[in-house]
């Protein structure tokens, strides 16, 4: 039977579709899962890094470090999207134990010292010159490192932090039951692998560009040099990428798993449900979600990392910036199509 | 105490007196909704059954918007009326994502508003705006809990329904049928 | 004053309190008494509230209204509980009211043309040199043409002193479009029938009718104020609605019975229906035995309006028609069939009012609870004016009464004479209140009358399309910055309310009859004012009356002792007719050349694949006039094109796609959102009226939604009484990308 739903409403940001959030909202998402990723591997690697081991450096030190600025670009992100700035205050005057912002905020709290500590355990290797400049540096790293429970506490600390706020991440909106399509406890997990494979990809990267210079891909034919000479086949790379590689490599198959897994469940849930994950099956976002998530976000970096790790081609940025694109397109993609959909949808009518 | 609103889609015509009285008492400002109408049309001409509704926050018995809101700014009120402290209000907007009714907006000045069943005016002992100004007498407002209450009495000798009962939100503005 | 709430007031409140009301009521002339403050929902500090009672002017239903003022500044409108037409609530628009006094686009100043007319030009000047400048026109006017070539069009009380200056003036050509254009075939059908008219507000006793029978009357979107509050108690009571309209309109998802006609052949569904109640013996034979004149000859019309007759006119099939026939009859007395208001649709329609008034006497609901009642009005004696000069030319609106039984003035009549010149010319047009270019049908004609006049003043709250056109424009103060005539209503409680200032204009508007007032001292008319202040007018009259004038400032209204209200509660079953009864068949109409009893003729067809064009109402505007009301422009701010879902699927289009209409005599309307939907006919469509503002300096409402009013170019007279019937356009959708 023909329905016709017309409303009078018409309120910025509800109406016609609901567009409450912006731009800043999923680039704090990626940016908490990329964040929380390069915790959790930070925190894994400085547990099982021998001391001084210059790959552990860049996990343990780099990561953190960039971690640090990227939060607060995060967190600057989110800054931009409150209404009522001046009263940001207010996040930390209570907490509300059912309110997911809450708990990120104070979680936030504890991203910064364990992040922290985490880069301070071996910033005087991975940055020499820093630590001749301030040699209290060296000190500090020395104080912690003299004392193996206090390398594992703080190892322990970013893995768990860091799986908070990467659950966290998905949480924040999978706790909104209006929204159909964020109506699942999948979002947590997924938004925490994503997280870890673009951490994983984020340190990758790192590693490329910081490999010596006749190593290093120049960036301009890093995809064409890559894809003409995968059958060259080059000598592996002594580093850590290869361990990065397929670490990536799993977290990727891990998230692609957990996306069908979301969309399984959506499409054999309620009509409403069904209709939220037709938004991005074949609905207004399904262009973006297979090509940019599906496709340049997960399958090609699989590929690409797979081949790198056969040697068939040379560790290059590609599937590392593959991957990232594909992290932030994935928080843009779910961010926009979950707050358009809704359990009815009611359109504006004269 | 649990303060509902009852609406008789029967009386109501969709006439947005609601809307017009909801702005003046309230200072909503233009281009903003607290109240809205929605017309259901089903069927197919020239067989067709209309309902008009005057819809606005439910007031809902479990507030998703009160329970993601980080600061403790959206809280339940005295009568179940849900509010919303603007001073306590960060405008992170979870709440607005949180309403399956889309019942809040971001004010201009930066706060999230929504209807607040017109306390300031219950609290003195008079009707909401919209409900005292409605030209069909189509809206009643009362206190749940007392069975004498006129919005009682209507809920109990009345068909009704309210929006989106599965949504679990449990919410109390309900409309006669 | 009317003092509600009475919470505590600090003393800073007060005094604040002191400083405004001092200065207000010297300013306003408002005597009263503080209320108490209301604190708003976020700030807890009391305000100080002052509350004035007057009556609303966004429609001419003139609701009793309680401005609230707080702080100085506009704040609310409620209905005024002690009002009987209002019963303490308002329409939408009257609610909406505050956004009249504030909007940004009103007109600030007196205004005199520059430019080419209608290029909306011109330079603000004083009230003084515009005065000046009409009164020289008039009197040039009055010197070659005789006084008579001065017209006003006027529309609403607002316009009772400048009548009353045109008077004195020596015109009698004054028109309003209430007639013509809106109610006038009603009257005048039921006129002929029951010897009176339906009147406004409308005799309807709609609160206690049994079953309500609605014939395109869309009561919900026509806000009439106590109509749809009585529509709402009569369907929440659980009354019988059976409502004809091609469109189904909100009444119509109120109705039992929801008849989806064609749109124009009304009249055949009336006759089929009283074929049915006759044959079938169903009417009130005592009724109409006691009261009813000619009714053989009428029935015995009736033999061949058969519903089988009527199904393939109206689409409406004869087992509805037998059903909704019984239905009306079940209820009788108590079936109303609902007059409608706006009644000029096809030509034939007074005498299809006839028709239904003519089914009421079947019923026997003329005079009967549920029916129509009888109403009363207060004695109010008149102010004691020196009389107006005799007129030395007829009126021009109807020569030779062509249109026998038109009893009020046709403002098509004046248009005519305007653009011919016969059976005089008219030279001068003094507008008030009424957007002629909305009001009036192919406003081509209405322009090339005014390329014929020496002299055009509009009097307006903004710069409408009218306005644009104008010689001189003079602003007027909102109904809720002035003083009015008083309203002494006809109703079923007898009342008078009294219009008074809410607050000051906010520029140099100033309200009618100072504007009428000065205007005749400059004429040399001065005689006619012997009032210096319209209150020492307003009290003359009221203590006249025996009433207490200060009590009706305080209050709003002051009412008067109930009438018997129907014939069986003692209200004289009397008939204003020539035979003093129901006049089932017209001698007189039958003397006039006219059919004595309603005869069908079908609706004028359009061209094939033409949609014809309805329009109507919506709840919270006013025809043309509330669009830059930024409250209620707020609620709805363009029309849309109502079009049947099947034909929109058809033609590829969705309801939010633009299209332009285009009628039959090649006319483009501005662009149109389409609304695609299963709620009209596929014959038809259907343009909220008021829309498509061409006035620049109606900023806010400029360009948006389209004109039906532009769409008219054609318009079809009814010959009995000169009624001007619109629905006889016919348009295409022209897709817009
Ligand atoms: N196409 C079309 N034509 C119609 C109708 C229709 O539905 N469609 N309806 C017909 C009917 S039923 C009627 S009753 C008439 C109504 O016709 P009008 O009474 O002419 O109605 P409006 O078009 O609103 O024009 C009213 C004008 O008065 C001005 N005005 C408002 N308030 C004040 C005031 O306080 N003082 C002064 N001085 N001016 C004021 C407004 O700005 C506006 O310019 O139109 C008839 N004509
Ligand atoms: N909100 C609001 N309310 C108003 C006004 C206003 O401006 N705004 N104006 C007031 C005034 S002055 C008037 S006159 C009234 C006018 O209001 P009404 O007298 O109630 O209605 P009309 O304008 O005659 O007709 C509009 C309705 O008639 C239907 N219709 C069109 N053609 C036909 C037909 O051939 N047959 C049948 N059966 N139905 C048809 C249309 O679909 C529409 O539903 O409204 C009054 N109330
Ligand atoms: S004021 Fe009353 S009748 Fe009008 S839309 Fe609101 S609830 Fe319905
Ligand atoms: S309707 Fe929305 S805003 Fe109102 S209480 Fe329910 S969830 Fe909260
Ligand atoms: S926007 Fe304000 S009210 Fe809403 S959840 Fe955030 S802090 Fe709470
Ligand atoms: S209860 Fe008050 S705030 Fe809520 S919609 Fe009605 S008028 Fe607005
Ligand atoms: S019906 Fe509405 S607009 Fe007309 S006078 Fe009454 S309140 Fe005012
Ligand atoms: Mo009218």
């Amino acid at each position: 039977m023909p329905l016709e739903l017309t409303t009078t409403r018409h309120n910025p940001g509800i109406d016609p579709l609901l567009h409450a959030w912006g731009w800043e909202i999923p680039v704090y998402l990626f940016i908490g899962g990329l964040v929380a990723g390069l915790m959790i591997i930070a925190g894994v690697r400085l547990l099982v890094a021998k001391p001084r081991e210059r790959q552990a450096m860049v996990c343990c030190t780099l990561g953190p470090l960039v971690g640090l600025a990227l939060l607060s670009l995060g967190m600057l992100a989110l800054f931009m999207d409150l209404s009522h700035k001046l009263y940001v205050w207010r996040l930390y005057l209570s907490f509300e134990p059912t309110a997911p912002m809450s708990w990120g905020s104070y979680i936030l709290l504890l991203v910064y010292p364990a992040l922290l500590a985490n880069a301070l355990t071996h910033l005087p290797e991975a940055i020499p010159s820093l630590a001749k400049r301030f040699p209290v540096l060296l000190t500090i790293s020395d104080y912690i490192l003299a004392r193996q429970r206090m390398v594992i506490s703080i190892g322990v600390s970013n893995m768990l932090i860091g799986v908070a706020l990467g659950v966290y991440t998905g949480v924040l909106i999978s706790g909104l039951p209006a929204r159909p399509l964020w109506n699942t406890s999948l979002l947590g997990p997924l938004f925490l692998f994503s997280g870890l494979s673009t951490a994983a990809a984020l340190l990758h990267a790192i590693l490329v560009i910081s490999m010596k210079e006749e190593d290093r891909p120049a960036f301009a034919d890093i995809l064409l040099t890559s894809l003409a000479r995968w059958s060259q086949g080059r000598g592996p790379d002594t580093s850590i990428a290869p361990i990065l590689t397929r670490a990536d490599n799993s977290f990727l198959t891990i998230e692609l798993g957990l996306l069908m897994l979301f969309l399984i469940g959506l499409v054999t849930s309620t009509e409403v449900n069904a209709q939220a994950a037709a938004l991005l099956l074949t609905g207004a976002y399904a262009a973006p979600f297979w090509v940019l998530v599906i496709g340049i976000g997960i399958i090609t970096p699989l590929i690409l990392q797979f081949l790198e790790l056969q040697n068939r081609i040379r560790h290059t940025l590609a599937p590392a910036v593959l991957v990232l694109v594909g992290g932030l397109a994935l928080r843009f993609i779910l961010v926009f199509a979950g707050q358009e959909s809704h359990w009815l949808r009611v359109v504006a009518g004269p | 105490m649990r303060y509902v609103m009852v609406i008789d889609t029967k009386r109501c015509v969709g006439c947005m007196d609601c809307v017009v009285a909801c702005k003046t008492e309230n200072n909503v400002p233009e281009g903003y909704n607290r109240d809205w109408i929605t017309e259901e049309v089903r069927g197919k001409n020239p067989t067709l059954q209309m309902e008009i509704r005057s819809e606005r926050c439910n007031h809902c018995d479990r507030p998703p918007c009160v329970y993601c809101c980080p600061t403790g700014a959206s809280h339940i009120h005295e009568g179940g009326v849900v509010l919303v402290t603007h001073e306590k209000c960060i405008g992170c907007k979870a709440c607005i994502a949180a309403c399956p009714y889309d019942a809040r907006f971001v004010h201009p000045e930066g706060y999230i508003d929504k209807c607040t069943f017109c306390i300031h005016r219950v609290e003195q002992g008079l009707k909401p705006a919209c409900v005292s100004v409605c030209p069909t007498h189509c809206m009643h407002f009362g206190d749940l809990e007392d069975p004498q209450s006129e919005v009682a009495r209507l809920l109990s000798s009345r068909a009704h329904h309210s929006l989106l009962p599965q949504t679990g939100c449990q919410p109390h503005v309900f409309y006669l049928t | 004053m009317i003092n509600r709430s009475q919470a505590a007031m600090n003393t800073l409140s007060r005094r604040r309190f002191l400083k405004i009301s001092a200065s207000t009521l010297l300013a306003a002339g408002v005597v009263g008494r503080a209320t108490a403050a209301l604190a708003s929902a976020t700030t807890r500090e009391p305000k100080c509230v002052r509350e004035v009672p007057t009556f609303c002017d966004i429609c001419f239903w003139k609701c009793g209204a309680i401005a609230s003022v707080r702080d100085g500044k506009l704040w609310k409108i409620e209905g005024n509980p002690a009002d009987p037409l209002c019963r303490g609530r308002l329409c939408p628009r009257g609610t909406g009211g505050i956004g009249a006094h504030s909007d940004p686009d009103r007109l600030r100043t007196p205004l005199i043309r520059t430019n080419e007319r209608g290029e909306e030009k011109w330079q603000a000047v004083t009230w003084d040199e515009a005065l000046e400048y009409i009164a020289g026109k008039m009197q040039k006017i009055k010197a070659e043409h005789g006084p008579e070539s001065m017209a006003l069009f006027s529309h609403g009380i607002g316009g009772t002193f400048l009548k009353h200056t045109l008077k004195a003036y020596g015109t009698v050509n004054i028109a309003a479009p209430s007639f013509a254009q809106c109610r006038g075939p009603r009257d005048v059908g039921f006129r002929l029938t029951f010897g009176e008219d339906v009147g406004s507000p409308e005799r309807t006793d709609i609160e206690n009718a049994q079953c309500l029978v609605l014939i395109g009357s869309h009561l919900g979107e026509n806000m009439h104020n106590t109509q749809v509050q009585e529509f709402a108690t009569a369907v929440g009571r659980g009354a019988s609605v059976i409502v004809v309209d091609p469109r189904f309109s909100v009444a119509a998802s109120k109705a039992k019975f929801y008849l989806p006609i064609k749109p124009g052949t009304d009249l055949a569904l009336v006759l089929a229906w009283m074929n049915v109640i006759v044959t079938e013996k169903l009417y009130d034979a005592a009724y109409v035995e006691e009261h009813g004149f000619g009714f053989d000859q009428f029935a015995a019309s009736l033999t061949g309006y058969t519903p089988e007759w009527a199904y393939p006119e109206t689409g409406i099939d004869p087992d509805t028609i037998r059903a909704t026939a019984r239905e009306m009859a079940r209820y009788r007395p108590a079936t109303l069939v609902h007059p409608g208001r706006h009644v000029n649709w096809n030509g034939d329609d007074a005498q299809r009012s006839r028709a239904i008034a003519l089914l009421n006497a079947l019923l026997g609901s003329w005079g009967r609870k549920g029916g129509f009642y009888t109403p009363s009005s207060m004695d109010m004696p008149d102010y004691p004016y020196p009389p107006y000069p005799k007129p030395a030319k007829p009126k021009v609106d109807n020569p030779d009464h062509k249109y026998p039984f038109a009893h009020e003035a046709i403002t098509t009549g004046i248009r005519d004479a305007t653009i011919t010149g016969q059976p005089y010319p008219i030279k001068g047009w003094m507008v008030y209140a009424t957007n002629l270019l909305h009001a009036l049908p192919n406003e081509a004609e209405t322009i090339r009358a005014i390329q014929q006049l020496d002299l055009l003043v509009v009097v307006d709250v903004i710069p409408s399309e009218i306005a644009g056109w104008a010689d001189v424009v003079l602003p007027e103060s909102t109904y809720l910055e002035r003083h009015d005539e008083l309203n002494v209503e006809l109703f079923k409680d007898p009342f008078v309310a009294l219009r008074q200032p809410v607050l000051d204009s906010p520029d140099d508007q100033k309200p009618n009859w100072w504007i009428a007032k000065k205007l005749a001292e400059k004429l040399g008319l001065g005689a006619f004012y012997p009032w210096k202040t319209i209150e020492e007018y307003l009290e003359h009259r009221v203590t006249e009356a025996g009433l207490d004038f200060a009590e009706l400032k305080k209050k709003g209204i002051i009412r008067g002792p109930r009438q018997p209200i129907y014939f069986e509660e003692g209200a004289p079953a009397e008939f204003g007719t020539p035979s003093g009864k129901i006049e089932f068949y017209s001698p007189q109409l039958e003397k006039a050349g006219f059919d004595p009893v309603p005869r069908y003729t079908p609706p004028v067809a359009g061209p094939p694949g033409a949609f014809r064009l309805l329009f109507g109402r919506a709840p919270v505007h006013s025809f043309s006039r509330t669009h830059t009301n930024r409250l209620l422009s707020d609620m709805m701010d363009e029309n849309a094109v109502w079009v049947n879902a099947d034909i929109a699927r058809r033609a590829g289009l969705k309801s939010g796609d633009t299209v332009r209409l285009k009628n039959q005599d090649g006319v483009l309307s501005n662009r149109v959102k389409v609304k695609a939907t299963e709620r009209i006919r596929p014959d038809c469509v259907y343009l909220v009226h008021g829309f498509g503002h061409t006035a620049r300096g109606m900023r806010h409402a400029y360009g948006k939604g389209a004109s039906d009013a532009q769409m008219i170019t054609r318009y079809k007279t009814d010959p009995l009484m000169g009624g001007t019937a619109m629905n006889v356009n016919f348009v295409t959708l022209e897709a817009e990308t």
